[in-house]
């Protein structure tokens, strides 16, 4: 909202010293990538734990080398003990959901690149800015932390269902000093995530530049706002439900702890408490946290598969309606969760109709994407692809949503793998190719090099078929009635589905491996590889209209005007098919405005 | 949202309005960039500064919080049987007349400092005493709200004692640092103003923020006191 006339608005000089330009800096762009790193520490950190959990669960009786490594009492002669084995579950779904999939999509690139896409030179709230970052870093380091303190990290999965979560330490290794360093960290990293919406809604809604109104924000753009405000409420929940965690462990108060509870035979001193409590101020804030992961990623892959079919979606307002309907829909059907909990079944019912529901805009979203891509000629890249491959991830394990969400098929299938293979693919792989494809399409403008397109599609490949080996063959293991959360499955009834775990673990390991040709093509394109021109997709958004890298204030000091809705592909441009959003050229399709 | 939407070419043909938000609120005092018969209506910003949708976003997170520590009360003590209703200390009543009264001195300060805008020096020094004293009044109100806590202390009830006294302490101690956090904003807006640096804007904020540390503080009051 500024005028060219007015002054230059730079809330701040370009730093000169290391600290101000790398480490503490206020720089939005700088705060991404220091985001982006963080979440790629976090997910290699979550990878390598999946894998000590596989290797375990394909074959019990393996020794890993170094295993004791990690843990003072989990591994005695290198095998993994069953406490052991739900440490390294709980750090791996609270690292992967916190620090990688909250992270990467909707914090690294949307503070990169939400600012510019909106033609600011920076956030409105910089220190805010910074402080999200180095709190984030923070909880994360207390986090890791838990590993090297007492008897280990909590064991009681990401969900830190209570009372087991809030008795202490008598409940088992890690439930005493392991529990409250897990609450003070999210604890911790919900003030970050605070502190950054806090950023994004401001940006959004009053640093637009002229002519840059709602509507033609790009649809990236529009994911991280809807994820801003969505994240603005769940976090300011489960801040919250932390903080009374806390308090039942270091001070004795009694809000999760039941009276009368006996815990490996010792009668507990709490009273009165209510342990259906948790669970719902949990999964008011976890079921809005599944969409914080996957609408930036909707947005990112919309924007980037826009780029290059070269033609807008069948319906940009559609697509961005459905988005909102999402995020406001993800508050209503958090009961889904618990409809094995003990609550009323006419509650579950409920929660089971909005669930239903929240299938329409899911499936307007999908069928715009696939309805749009029908008959373009699709520019294929690395991008591309696995924009391609998040729409499969996301349409193959939304269709199990479909089971998962009436309470009668629920009974049977919850807390089976059927539930793990549903919400790894939907949310947890979905949301990675989306972070794949926003690293191969805007890795040059956020380095001015280009990656490897050669290796980059190797990578999307192996992901791809990798990704469907490890989890489709959850869904039979659930039907099957293998129930998650176990660390063995040596059951007679289990016996026939070990092969199975081995196959998964197989390809798990490989699929991991793979990884490493993406890391290994990020390092050497960011140093070596050729250099990026301004504009390498022709794209029309602002970010693509700056030098990459973009320079400190992004616009030079200046204010771009905006004169068209985002995506004006197909078009006769005066450089291609296309006419940039600061282009004061006419649009043929008169939407300039 | 429907505010910050505007048409690009109407805003064309205004004068630079960033420096607007400085000066009087458009009536056309010595500083005001409003040339003679232009449309005022069109003139006065719509958009909101960055700090004032800001603050309002702040209060919608701390409301969300405060409506999840609610929602744990109401289920934790009607769902109880151990719950013991706590007799609310009397300071409280006086406490909260202090936390209003400051609300009042805030809103005199604005006033002035609307009414100095472009005037002498001994207006301005008079919305600084106001935002002084408000100040003032803010931590009479934590210190209050500390002696509340030794009465209960003296009672025998602690933060474990009782579910109701657990939420007492809860809700004081986080109501406090948010005030904690106001006073910090007062005393920016009163470095800004010493400075003559202050924006419309900015002291709009951190009264927007603290009246609802007003009302949250009522509201807060009422369900501690409120039997279910």
């Amino acid at each position: 909202m500024h005028d060219m006339a007015a002054p230059a608005a730079h809330h701040h000089a370009p730093p000169t010293g290391f600290i101000r330009k790398h480490v503490f800096s206020l720089d939005h762009k700088v705060i991404g990538k220091q985001y982006y790193a963080l979440a790629l520490v976090a997910a290699f950190t979550g990878m390598v734990l999946s894998w000590l959990m596989r290797l375990h669960l394909g074959w019990p009786n393996l020794a890993i080398p170094g295993l004791h490594w990690l843990t003072k009492t989990g591994a005695p002669g290198d095998l993994m003990t069953p406490d052991f084995y739900l440490q390294l579950m709980t750090m791996h779904g609270t690292i992967m959901v916190f620090f990688v999939l909250t992270t990467a999509p909707f914090a690294a690139f949307g503070n990169f690149f939400l600012p510019i896409q909106v033609g600011a030179e920076d956030m409105p709230f910089p220190r805010f800015n910074m402080m999200s970052f180095w709190v984030t870093f923070v909880a994360f380091v207390v986090l890791i932390a838990s590993f090297f303190v007492g008897d280990g990290p909590t064991l009681g999965g990401w969900t830190q269902y209570a009372p087991l979560s809030a008795v202490g330490s008598v409940a088992g290794p890690g439930e005493g000093a392991g529990v409250v360093l897990w609450a003070a960290s999210i604890a911790i990293f919900c003030i970050g995530q605070l502190l950054g919406a806090l950023n994004f809604i401001t940006t959004t809604l009053d640093m637009r530049t002229k002519g840059m109104s709602l509507l033609r924000l790009p649809l990236s753009a529009w994911g991280w706002f809807i994820t801003s405000c969505m994240g603005l409420t769940a976090f300011a929940v489960l801040l919250p439900a932390c903080i009374l965690l806390i308090l039942d462990h270091v001070a004795g108060t009694s809000f999760f702890v039941a009276s009368g509870l006996v815990v490996n035979d010792q009668l507990q001193p709490h009273s009165g408490g209510s342990t259906l409590l948790w669970q719902h101020l949990f999964w008011f804030f976890g079921h809005p946290e599944v969409y914080i992961a996957i609408v930036p990623g909707m947005g990112i892959v919309s924007h980037i598969l826009i780029t290059n079919m070269r033609r807008p979606m069948l319906s940009h307002k559609a697509l961005l309606y459905s988005m909102w309907a999402l995020a406001f829909l993800s508050y209503m059907v958090y009961g889904h969760h618990m409809f094995v909990s003990g609550m009323n079944p006419f509650s579950a019912l409920a929660f089971s109709f909005p669930t239903l529901i929240i299938t329409i805009p899911s499936t307007v979203i999908v069928l715009i994407w696939i309805g749009s891509l029908y008959g373009s000629r699709l520019r294929i890249n690395s991008a591309s692809l696995f924009s391609l491959g998040f729409i499969s991830m996301f349409v193959s394990g939304g269709v199990s949503g479909f089971f998962l969400a009436q309470p009668s098929v629920d009974i049977m299938l919850h807390a089976t793998y059927f539930v793990v293979g549903h919400f790894h693919l939907v949310m947890g792989v979905a949301a990675m190719f989306g972070i794949f494809a926003g690293t191969y399409f805007w890795f040059p403008k956020m380095t001015g090099r280009m990656m490897n397109e050669t290796w980059g599609k190797i990578h999307f490949w192996l992901s791809f078929v990798g990704a469907y080996c490890i989890f489709m063959p959850f869904h039979y293991l659930g039907i099957m009635g293998n129930v998650r959360r176990y660390a063995q499955f040596v059951d007679d009834y289990l016996q026939p589905v070990l092969g199975v775990h081995k196959f998964i673990t197989v390809a798990a390991v490989v699929t991991g491996a793979a990884q490493v040709i993406f890391i290994c093509n990020l390092i050497y394109s960011r140093w070596w590889g050729p250099k990026a021109s301004v504009n390498p997709w022709e794209a029309t958004s602002l970010e693509w209209s700056i030098p990459s890298p973009p320079p400190f204030d992004n616009f030079g000091g200046k204010h771009p005007v905006v004169y068209h809705d985002p995506y004006q592909y197909g078009v006769k441009g005066s450089q291609g098919d296309y006419i940039m959003q600061d282009s004061p050229e006419a649009s043929p399709t008169g939407t300039s405005g | 949202m429907a505010t910050t939407v505007h048409e690009p070419p109407k805003i064309e043909s205004l004068p630079d309005r960033n420096r607007l938000g400085e000066g009087s609120a458009g009536g056309g005092g010595p500083r005001s960039p409003i040339p003679a018969g232009a449309n005022l209506q069109a003139v006065h910003d719509h958009s909101s500064p960055a700090s004032r949708t800001g603050v309002w976003v702040a209060i919608a997170a701390i409301s969300m919080s405060f409506a999840a520590f609610t929602s744990a009360l109401v289920v934790r003590q009607g769902g109880s049987t151990d719950w013991r209703h706590l007799a609310l200390p009397r300071i409280l009543y006086l406490n909260t007349l202090i936390l209003l009264l400051s609300s009042i001195t805030l809103e005199v300060g604005r006033w002035r400092f609307r009414r100095w805008t472009g005037g002498t020096e001994s207006q301005r020094a008079g919305a600084q005493r106001a935002l002084y004293a408000t100040f003032a009044l803010g931590l009479l109100f934590v210190g209050g709200q500390y002696m509340a806590w030794l009465q209960l202390k003296a009672q025998g009830l602690y933060l474990a004692t009782n579910p109701s006294s657990s939420f007492f302490y809860v809700f004081t101690a986080i109501h406090g640092l948010h005030v904690l956090g106001g006073m910090a904003g007062l005393l920016y807006v009163i470095r800004k103003l010493g400075t003559s640096a202050l924006r419309r804007g900015t002291l709009d904020a951190a009264s927007h923020y603290w009246h609802f540390m007003d009302i949250l503080w009522l509201y807060l009051l009422l369900v501690l006191w409120m039997k279910l």
